[in-house]
């Protein structure tokens, strides 16, 4: 019985080392929203230079990020890694080649004889920008739509559908998500720039940018978090682990557990007060609000998909084949292990902030752009 | 070439898994080596304050830059084509593997990218000293990365530290120290990082010769070649031990794949080493396998008796003994060890269907057959033999093991001679006038490069039909996806990433015909 507990607590805490990385995935794809807009936002050269330099020197957190959450979710839970992994395959390869695109393209488009050229490089950067947040959206809306696999009883996978993962493009609500994380991105990344570059028009450009940005992520945002609240949800029987769809699942969940709800609203709410005082007050800190709203946000949505009794990665197809938190993960020794490496993350975290800071100590100038010898 | 690829599922899956994987090593040992070389010439210039010494940093470190990109951007493509094209084999034995890769994301791989950045761009907002230090832990930390991933791939070739759990049908981890320590792990990680290290030494080695060649940059091009000469020899050196104390393990662990190493088809006490050898086919056949003889070599007599086993009188086991049994040795055949993979496989069915129908009584009794050791030890360690069709299925493709495991001893020992050479011209003072000698260093840059996939070719094509030695077959690992889709994102892949390689290699000339900023 200890044992038992003990694996369960391991379950929940490995849950929430995930969620914590996706929601730190979410908000450092700023870095993805500002480069969706490197064709658009810039008036010249000089700006188009300091955002794609701004959004450069973070480029490896969101990929390192990215790396670390697959890496965390293939250790502590595997059988989601092999079930959507191997099964909604087209999903998973188009996000990883908008990535891969994405970490040569800084380093490649400035420099002389690079063959493909600037522009080449510069349309890579728009398409991780844009892709590449959508598809995300899109892939975790999955954890609340389901998808089509079966398992046998050696849990080995087989996809129901001969698309390979593209059907899930053709449900509204992945779609909702998808377009609601890009155009996060996109806010973030504008409130990035606003708070990192010195220079007054390209400031003024990116608020009145942050307008539109900001109406249409709330349009698919809204459609996406109502249709979630009202939809059916797939719930766990916590002592046999048989799978049932339950009406207001999600809603349940919030309600079950009053401190997710919270912190999901105090993440909404933080997220329009970060876009509020941008607009109205004139204020250059939107994106710490913004940020801060969006990982408590993130987190919250995947504690509703995995927590109290839920199936995490719901099948269409074969009901019983549902993916829980319990029925998915590692050994108790394997996450037992990993808890113990994990206790590194806050020396990790302190690291990052410290390096973060001393990179970005000063905003970034056309003066900087002219001087600096290693720029993108 | 292509007609003679078999257009399965299982073939494409791994000759995307092996192009990902060949385009990642061209990249990833550069970075591994480059990253100490510049620390180093950092740590000269913070001690030293001459500004030349920085000046020397910063050029290497935009070379270093140009290629630090290209290996990250392959690296997550394999991370992820474990599940996509491998999910039978993720879902089997992730309870073990995935650990490392976590490991590796959250130790690792955050090192490296947070003080990449500082590297990079801190030369004029944080202090020297810190400076430094971001430096060297990106050096630390590209090699730690190496580490966990190179942990995940020993444990493929020699699985230890875990158990089978019947009930979830995986492997599960209950030793990690087992994992980590494992003999295949601790030779894998220091062969490897020291071949980086290498490859970094000739690649500085080779340009700063150009540069001598040319009579340009000659001081930054002498200290360039005074570093890469020593971190080099040193290197080369521990190249040559740790494959020495790999091959010896191999011998161990994977004694079919060392057989194959060796072309060796009969076991045999003084056993000679084949210093050079060119293999033809013969008549005789294992099963539908045409065995191979030399048409030529040069054999040093009892070295390989002496090298694997510590005297002439030891036996070098050959490939009959694992085909057809060796009863002194107590080597039981393939036709039994698949019979008892069979076996194991008949009683995991059997509890499955026991668990489908509810049979307590026959649910209890054959879960005890799992943790019985003489089952483990007898009949589940054979567990993948139950895949294999044919005994000779078991031998990889002799040739291709031969050669590049030759070849590769061979490129070792000249990467010595190169090294050793530099330090001699350049301590005697004559190295600008000796051009043979430059040319030699300029045309050897490729060579290590070489070294490096031949390593990987055997290392993979050598354990082949094994993804797991001796548990699982890579036909039993592959994702249950459309062909179409494989053979499309092979194709895709295979564009961008040597579309990439060509755009880098491009970029990296200009560079060094631009050379060092003034």
């Amino acid at each position: 019985m200890t044992a038992m507990i003990s694996q369960l607590f391991l379950q929940h805490y490995w849950w929430i080392i995930v969620s914590i990385l996706a929601s730190l995935l979410v908000f450092l794809m700023f870095v993805q929203g500002g480069q969706s807009m490197i064709f658009s936002l810039p008036e010249n050269k000089s700006q188009k230079a300091m955002i794609v330099n701004t959004m450069g020197r973070k480029w490896e957190f969101t990929f390192t990020t990215l790396v670390t959450f697959g890496g965390a979710f293939f250790a502590s839970f595997p059988l989601f890694y092999s079930t959507s992994f191997g099964g909604a395959y087209w999903v998973w390869i188009a996000i990883l080649f908008s990535f891969t695109i994405q970490a040569i393209a800084y380093e490649f488009r400035s420099k002389p004889n690079n063959i493909l050229g600037q522009k080449t490089f510069d349309l890579f950067l728009f398409l991780n920008g844009s892709l590449g947040p959508f598809l995300i959206g899109v892939a975790v809306a999955t954890f609340f739509t389901g998808a089509m696999f079966k398992l046998n009883v050696m849990n080995q996978v087989h996809w129901a559908t001969a698309w390979y993962g593209l059907e899930a493009l053709l449900n509204p609500r992945n779609l909702a998500l998808g377009f609601a994380v890009l155009f996060l991105a996109r806010i973030n990344g504008l409130l990035y720039i606003i708070n990192t570059i010195d220079d007054d028009e390209l400031i003024s450009r990116s608020k009145k940018r942050l307008i539109n940005n900001s109406i249409t992520f709330l349009i698919f945002f809204l459609f996406f978090v109502i249709s979630l609240l009202f939809s059916k949800g797939f719930a766990a029987d916590p002592m046999t682990g048989t799978i049932s769809v339950e009406k207001f699942k999600y809603m349940h969940n919030f309600i079950q557990m009053p401190v997710v709800l919270i912190l999901f609203l105090t993440g909404v709410v933080s997220v329009l007060f970060g876009i509020g005082i941008t607009i109205f007050r004139k204020s250059m800190s939107g994106i710490r609000f913004t940020g801060a709203g969006t990982v408590l946000s993130v987190f919250s949505l995947f504690l509703i998909a995995g927590f109290n009794g839920t199936s995490f990665y719901p099948s269409l197809f074969d009901l019983q084949s549902s993916l829980t938190i319990r029925n998915a993960s590692s050994s108790l020794f394997t996450l037992k292990t990993m808890m113990y490496v994990s206790f590194i993350i806050p020396l990790v975290l302190v690291y990052i902030w410290y390096a973060w800071n001393a990179i970005n100590n000063n905003k970034i100038t056309e003066e900087e752009m002219n001087s600096e010898e290693h720029k993108y | 070439m292509i007609d003679n690829i078999d257009m399965s599922l299982v073939d494409w899956s791994r000759a995307q898994f092996a192009l990902t994987a060949a385009y990642h090593w061209l990249f990833v040992p550069l970075t591994l080596g480059l990253s100490f070389i510049l620390a180093i010439m950092e740590t000269i210039y913070v001690k030293t304050g001459n500004e030349e010494w920085k000046r020397i940093t910063r050029f290497w470190m935009t070379l270093f830059g140009i290629n630090f990109a290209i290996g990250i951007a392959t690296g997550i493509i394999l991370e992820f084509e474990f599940g996509t094209n491998w999910s039978n084999y993720s879902w089997f034995v992730g309870d073990i593997f995935g650990a490392p890769l976590a490991v590796e994301g959250i130790l690792a791989f955050f090192l490296e990218s947070t003080f990449v950045a500082v590297m990079f761009f801190g030369w004029n907002k944080v202090n020297k000293k810190f400076h430094l230090l971001s430096t060297w832990l990106v050096a630390i930390g590209a090699n730690l990365s190496a580490l966990w991933i190179l942990v995940a791939n020993a444990w493929m070739q020699h699985p230890v530290g875990m158990v089978f759990n019947p009930d979830t049908a995986r492997n599960e981890m209950v030793n990690f120290w087992a994992v980590l320590f494992n003999q295949v792990a601790v030779d894998k990680f220091l062969h490897t990082i020291s071949s980086g290290f290498l490859l970094a030494s000739m690649f500085v080695l080779g340009i700063s010769a150009w540069y001598l060649i040319r009579k340009r940059e000659e001081q930054i091009a002498k200290k360039s070649i005074m570093i890469a000469g020593v971190f080099g020899l040193l290197s080369s050196l521990m190249v040559a031990y740790t494959g020495d104390e790999s091959a010896r393990t191999i011998s161990k662990v994977q004694p079919v794949k060392f057989a194959s190493m060796e072309a060796l088809y009969e076991g045999k006490s003084n056993a000679g080493l084949i210093a050079f050898g060119v293999l033809k086919d013969t008549d005789k056949k294992i099963g539908e396998k045409t065995e191979k003889e030399f048409a030529f070599k040069i054999q040093i007599p009892g070295l390989l008796s002496v090298l694997t086993g510590g005297d002439r009188d030891s036996y070098v086991q050959g490939l009959s003994d694992h085909i057809s049994g060796n009863e002194k040795l107590g080597l039981i055949s393939t036709s039994e060890k698949i019979q008892n993979g069979k076996h194991a496989r008949d009683i995991l069915t059997s509890y499955k269907n026991a668990r489908l129908s509810n049979d307590t009584i026959g649910i209890a009794s054959l879960k005890g057959v799992f943790s019985d050791i003489e089952f483990q030890n007898k009949y589940f360690r054979y567990f993948g033999y139950a895949s294999v069709d044919k005994p000779e299925d078991v031998i990889p493709n002799v040739t291709v093991s031969f050669y590049s495991f030759h070849l590769m001893v061979v490129l070792g020992f000249i990467f010595i001679m190169i090294f050793s050479a530099a330090l001699y011209l350049l301590y005697k003072g004559t190295i600008s006038d000796q051009k043979w000698f430059l040319w030699i260093a300029l045309l050897s840059i490729p060579l290590p490069y070489i070294a490096g996939e031949l390593g990987w070719l055997l290392t993979e094509l050598g354990r082949q039909p094994w993804i797991i030695q001796d548990l699982m077959t890579v036909s039993k690992a592959v994702s249950q996806i459309s062909t179409g889709s494989v053979i499309t994102t092979f194709i895709l892949f295979a564009v961008l990433f040597t579309g990439l390689l060509i755009s880098e290699v491009s970029i990296m000339v200009k560079q060094i015909k631009t050379g060092p900023k003034h």
